[in-house]
């Protein structure tokens, strides 16, 4: 029991996360998560506005079933399985991160000043998530997948499309992190 | 309920995820400053024993549970929209610290951004598809 409440380590995760794709594709699906969100927007309607979205989502009842397990996971990960939150950070991100105003740096995995009620509730803080939620919604579906689809599945497969998304994650990533948070906070 | 073995699935994969830490904001920014070797070493572990199981369904030493060879879907080609599209993507990951499937593992913990991030990537993907057919790929 001990184990499983300790934050685990990095070399766990590597082999449980292909543990996951391998069974998934033995379970007769191809593996990736960023399909959900057309298959969210077909249930939603959207097919009525775009030819894009006029699709049969029960063919994807599988990958529902999989988002329903992945917030139930999320949920028991947090209540019962992770009693401390507390991320061991590189001293250097804690001081950069304190200097942009962040308070408790690493005692939990979402930052208060992103994820608070408080911040949620006012507009600069819902736009800031909401536009990021934009960003994630058009990019996945334009570059054709996400981290699961092109950065594990895609990579792996050896694909050259998902190499090139990759390097389009990280130029993303590194522009967020390195001059847009210093902006926004 | 055939599908059940998907459910299961889902839960395995976000405690997976949860308990390495795979879904901590601070994990990405510390992956996109390279601040830290935790991301790369779980993603580049995912990657490099994902290729030895992509090597056993090529060789059809591993089967479905059909007993039908497992060939990945090819990922659909072009330049711009990878390059472009990923950044597009990376901006957003980088800011809100979610990716597809961690958005809804985040659900279980932070319900309310969460939603607000997911409702926002619906709405991205519902602009993809209305102007997909406009973009250069």
């Amino acid at each position: 029991m001990d184990f499983i409440l300790q934050p685990w380590a990095w070399f766990i995760g590597g082999p449980l996360i292909a543990l996951s794709l391998l069974l998934y594709f033995y379970f007769g699906k191809n593996f990736g998560a960023s399909t959900n969100f057309e298959t969210l927007c077909t249930m939603a309607g959207a097919g009525k506005v775009s030819d894009y979205f006029k699709k049969d989502w029960k063919d994807r009842d599988f990958a529902l079933m999989f988002v329903i397990g992945l917030i139930i996971g999320g949920f028991i990960s947090a209540n019962y399985l992770i009693p401390n939150q507390t991320i061991d950070l590189n001293p250097t991100t804690v001081k950069e991160l304190t200097d942009l105003g962040f308070s408790n740096v690493g005692n939990q995995y979402f930052p208060d000043e992103i994820f608070s009620d408080e911040v949620v509730f006012s507009l600069k803080g819902f736009l800031i998530l909401l536009i990021s939620g934009l960003l994630i919604g058009f990019g996945t579906r334009y570059a054709g997948g996400c981290t699961s689809g092109h950065a594990i599945t895609g990579l792996s497969s050896l694909q050259l499309p998902s190499l090139l998304a990759v390097i389009g994650f990280f130029i993303g990533g590194i522009i967020a992190t390195w001059f847009l948070i210093p902006i926004l906070f | 309920m055939k599908n059940i073995k998907f459910l299961l699935l889902g839960i395995f994969f976000a405690i997976v995820l949860s308990k390495v830490q795979a879904i901590s904001w601070y994990r990405f920014y510390e992956m996109f400053t390279f601040k830290s070797f935790h991301m790369f070493g779980i993603i580049g572990g995912a990657v490099v024993l994902s290729v030895i199981i992509m090597q056993l369904f090529k060789s059809g030493k591993i089967k479905d549970i059909n007993g039908n060879k497992i060939i990945p879907k090819p990922k659909k080609k072009g330049f711009i929209s990878t390059i472009f599209g990923g950044t597009l993507f990376g901006l957003g990951w980088g800011i809100s610290g979610a990716c597809a499937a961690p958005v809804f593992v985040i659900l279980g913990f932070k319900w309310l951004p969460a939603l607000i991030i997911l409702l926002g990537a619906l709405l991205g993907a519902f602009l993809y598809g209305l102007v997909s057919k406009k973009l250069p790929n």
